[in-house]
C-alpha cells in the first residue's frame, strides 16, 4: 500500500506501473484522478488545498487498510496533493489492483467516497470574484453512508 | 491541558490556528464547543448555531459525545472537502 500526501504533482502512468510490477496475479487495474475543475458561475483560477498535516497520512492509511480488508484486491495507491493547485491540475489519485474488475472498481469508488468525508482536506477556490471556501456536498455524505450498509467481500 | 486546533474557515474567522486551554473541566467535544461559544461574537456564531462543525481527537475523527482527556489534541473544522 502506498499512501502519499504531497505538494508535487504525480505521474499517473508511473504510479500504475509501479503498483503492477509488484506481482503477476493482477488482472484488473482501476484508477481515479480528481482534477481542479472550472465553475461557470464563478470562473476558477485555482484552489488552495489546506490540510491537517498530522492527521492526513493517518486518515488515508486507515482508508486504504479498510479497502484492503473489505474488498478482494491485492494492493492500492492513494496520493493526495495540498497547497496551491491551478485550474486543470491533478488533486488526487487512487489506484486499486486485483484479479477481476468488479472488486477493483468497487474498492476504488469506496476509497473516494470514504476520503471525501473522512480525510481532513479543505478547498478554497480562487475565483475572479474572490476567494471562497468550498461547501461540503450532501451527496458525499450519502455516498459514504451507503458503504456502511453491509456487504462487501464476496 | 488541551491543545485545540482550528482549520479552514474556522481558523480564518477565529483568527488563530491553535491554542492551549487548561483549568477548565470539559468532558466531551460538545462541552468544549459550548465553552468556546461563550466567548461570544464569531465563536458563538460558528459553534452555537446550526452550522456543522466536525472534530477530531488525537487525529481521529470524533463526534460531539466523545470524551476528551487532559493532554489531548482536539481539532475543530468545517466538513471536509478534499478529493
Amino acid at each position: 500500500m502506498r499512501i502519499s500526501v504531497q505538494e508535487d504533482d504525480f505521474d499517473v502512468g508511473l504510479e500504475i506501473d509501479a503498483l503492477c510490477k509488484k506481482q503477476t496475479r493482477i488482472g484488473a487495474v482501476t484508477s481515479f484522478v480528481g482534477l481542479v475543475r472550472d465553475d461557470f458561475e464563478a470562473p476558477i483560477i485555482g484552489l488552495e488545498l489546506e490540510h491537517y498535516a498530522e492527521m492526513t497520512q493517518k486518515a488515508l492509511t486507515n482508508i486504504g487498510k479498510e479497502a484492503l480488508h473489505r474488498f478482494d484486491i491485492f494492493d492500492l495507491t492513494i496520493i493526495h496533493r495540498f497547497g496551491y493547485l491551478a485550474l486543470g491540475e491533478r488533486i488526487v489519485l487512487v489506484v486499486t489492483v486485483g484479479s477481476h474488475r468488479s472488486q477493483s472498481f468497487q474498492a476504488c469508488e469506496f476509497i473516494m467516497d470514504y476520503l471525501k468525508t473522512q480525510a481532513p482536506f479543505w478547498k478554497k477556490e480562487k475565483t475572479s470574484r474572490g476567494n471562497i471556501w468550498v461547501e461540503a456536498n450532501k451527496k458525499d455524505d450519502t455516498a459514504f453512508d451507503k458503504w456502511n450498509l453491509g456487504k462487501v467481500k464476496e | 491541558m488541551l491543545k485545540v486546533l482550528y482549520f479552514a474557515r474556522l481558523r480564518e474567522i477565529f483568527g488563530i490556528a491553535s491554542e492551549e486551554i487548561s483549568g477548565v473541566p470539559l468532558e466531551t467535544v460538545a462541552d468544549l464547543k459550548e465553552w468556546l461559544a461563550h466567548r461570544g461574537e464569531v465563536w458563538s456564531c460558528e459553534l452555537a448555531s446550526d452550522k456543522v462543525v466536525r472534530a477530531a481527537i488525537n487525529q481521529e475523527m470524533a463526534t460531539d459525545v466523545d470524551k476528551i482527556h487532559d493532554g489531548d489534541e482536539i481539532a475543530l473544522f468545517p466538513p471536509v472537502t478534499g478529493g
